[in-house]
């Protein structure tokens, strides 16, 4: 295919009907560090694994808090993901000022997905690097999205999106229906595991390099301390998903 | 210059209301409404208390006998607004917003000294149509000593250990300053701990309540300490 020639702008359209430069925005999100999100009936969970530039740097954190009952987990060009997080945390703000009350979060992803899009009808535009997960409760209960460069929006039960998250969502396929009646800390457990699948041989989960963040209906979201994640951590050498089959 | 005479006498003459020319001023409308309440704050080493009426007033009726005058805006300072309840409704709309924006950008909840000063550039920022708000922004400073801003209402401020705002003002201040400072007492025994202050700021509201028509119904008192926040509603005269 001679990519080439049809790759140069978002304006202009492939024969096979694709925009190459929307593609390859979405290759970007591909090769950011993986993150997942998973949700019950009362919680979602979000787990990032932390990339580190170098020995001397320190971990690039993969996770926002947009408001008290959302949050968001990066995958992609961190300074893309930094303008929508400003927008995301500006359009709750307002929100709540207009009407005292949380932004619906599927009406917020739409907002981005717009945004989005916008990017890729124009010639002089590109379109934002970055896919996100969405982790929000509203009254129309418990939910995770993912938004796409090409302005796409999802819900999921559960998703991963960046590098090797093939593999996690391999693990997700096998036991998500285990998710809508897990606790809390079953699903933190399955978050890490599905994690573990995806990291290289030679590298290891822990508290330095991992990132969990908690949103319940009852529970602000809030990030797992140093502590807290180390002692999940080791709970995952006993955590199978079985046991949880059995005391069901 | 030629002034005729009838001019002249005008100015001489005192204008006797007669049938012919009393003229009724209607009253002009006006933005302002004063919903009343007393509110005050006292600040001692480890805490601030702060507590508020929680009656609403419009002249001589009460719209409400449960309204809040007292409003949480971080985790180590509180907001209490005596005066126009719609005002301190925006008012901390305004702060809450701002203030969640400010802890997205700098990753650590505004200090006391911060809000306060926020707090009077939006104040003078309707120099010229006042919020018609009477405020004390209570809490603690970085060294966990409680402290009290009080307000005017285009922003003019000062750190001051206790105050009181609102129509019970008058009545309540005078007894603070014998009380708290030892002012005209012949044994100037001040109260320390937080019980015996406490005491103190329940009988100011009680007696507040007795004199002042706008004051009463239950008094909410609300205690900062770095160990969180506690809340405490008492009753006061319903009449």
């Amino acid at each position: 295919m001679l990519k080439h020639l049809y790759d140069t702008d978002c304006v202009t359209w492939s024969p096979q009907g694709k925009l190459f430069q929307v593609e390859y925005a979405m290759e970007a999100v591909k090769q950011g560090s993986i993150c997942l999100g998973l949700k019950s009936n009362e919680n979602v969970v979000l787990c990032s694994l932390k990339r580190q530039p170098s020995e001397l740097a320190g971990y690039q954190e993969k996770q926002f808090k947009i408001d008290d009952h959302m949050a968001i987990a990066i995958a992609g060009l961190t300074a893309d993901a930094r303008v929508l997080c400003k927008y995301m945390r500006t359009e709750c703000l307002e929100y709540k000022y207009t009407y005292e009350s949380h932004h619906p979060v599927g009406r917020l992803v739409f907002k981005v997905a717009e945004k989005s899009q916008h990017k890729t009808q124009s010639g002089a535009k590109r379109p934002y690097g970055v896919g996100l997960l969405v982790a929000g409760i509203d009254p129309n209960g418990v939910h995770l999205f993912e938004t796409c460069p090409s302005g796409n929006y999802y819900e999921y039960k559960c998703q991963a999106i960046g590098s090797r998250s093939q593999a996690a969502r391999t693990y997700f396929e096998s036991w998500f229906h285990l998710f809508e009646k897990s606790t809390l800390e079953q699903l933190i457990l399955h978050g890490l595991s599905a994690i573990k699948k995806a990291i290289m041989e030679d590298e290891e989960l822990n508290e330095k390099n991992v990132e969990v963040g908690i949103l319940g209906k009852n529970l602000k979201f809030t990030h797992l301390n140093a502590q807290e994640l180390k002692d999940y951590i080791a709970k995952l050498e006993t955590f199978s998903p079985n046991s949880q089959i059995q005391q069901e | 210059m030629y002034i005729p005479m009838n001019e002249m006498l005008k100015h001489f003459k005192q204008d006797v209301p007669t049938m012919a020319n009393i003229t009724h001023k209607s009253e002009q409308w006006s933005p302002y409404h004063d919903n009343s309440g007393t509110v005050l704050a006292v600040g001692i080493p480890g805490a601030v208390i702060v507590a508020g009426d929680t009656r609403l007033s419009n002249g001589y009726n009460i719209m409400s006998r449960d309204a809040t005058k007292l409003s949480q805006l971080t985790d180590k300072c509180v907001l209490a607004t005596a005066g126009q309840y719609a005002d301190f409704i925006a008012l901390r709309k305004f702060l809450q917003q701002r203030l969640q924006l400010y802890e997205f950008q700098n990753e650590v909840q505004a200090s006391t000294e911060t809000v306060a000063h926020l707090l009077s550039r939006e104040l003078y920022s309707r120099r010229f149509f006042p919020y018609y708000t009477f405020n004390l922004l209570a809490g603690l400073d970085e060294n966990n000593h409680g402290f009290v801003y009080g307000y005017d209402a285009i922003g003019s401020y000062d750190k001051m250990t206790y105050g009181v705002q609102g129509s019970g003002q008058e009545l309540v201040v005078a007894v603070l300053d014998n009380q708290l400072k030892g002012y005209n007492k012949i044994n100037k025994t001040i109260p320390q701990t937080r019980e015996e202050i406490l005491d103190i700021i329940l009988d100011c509201f009680s007696c507040a309540a007795e004199r002042d028509i706008h004051t009463g119904d239950n008094v909410e008192i609300l205690i900062i300490t770095s160990a969180g926040t506690e809340r405490l509603i008492k009753p006061l005269r319903k009449d």
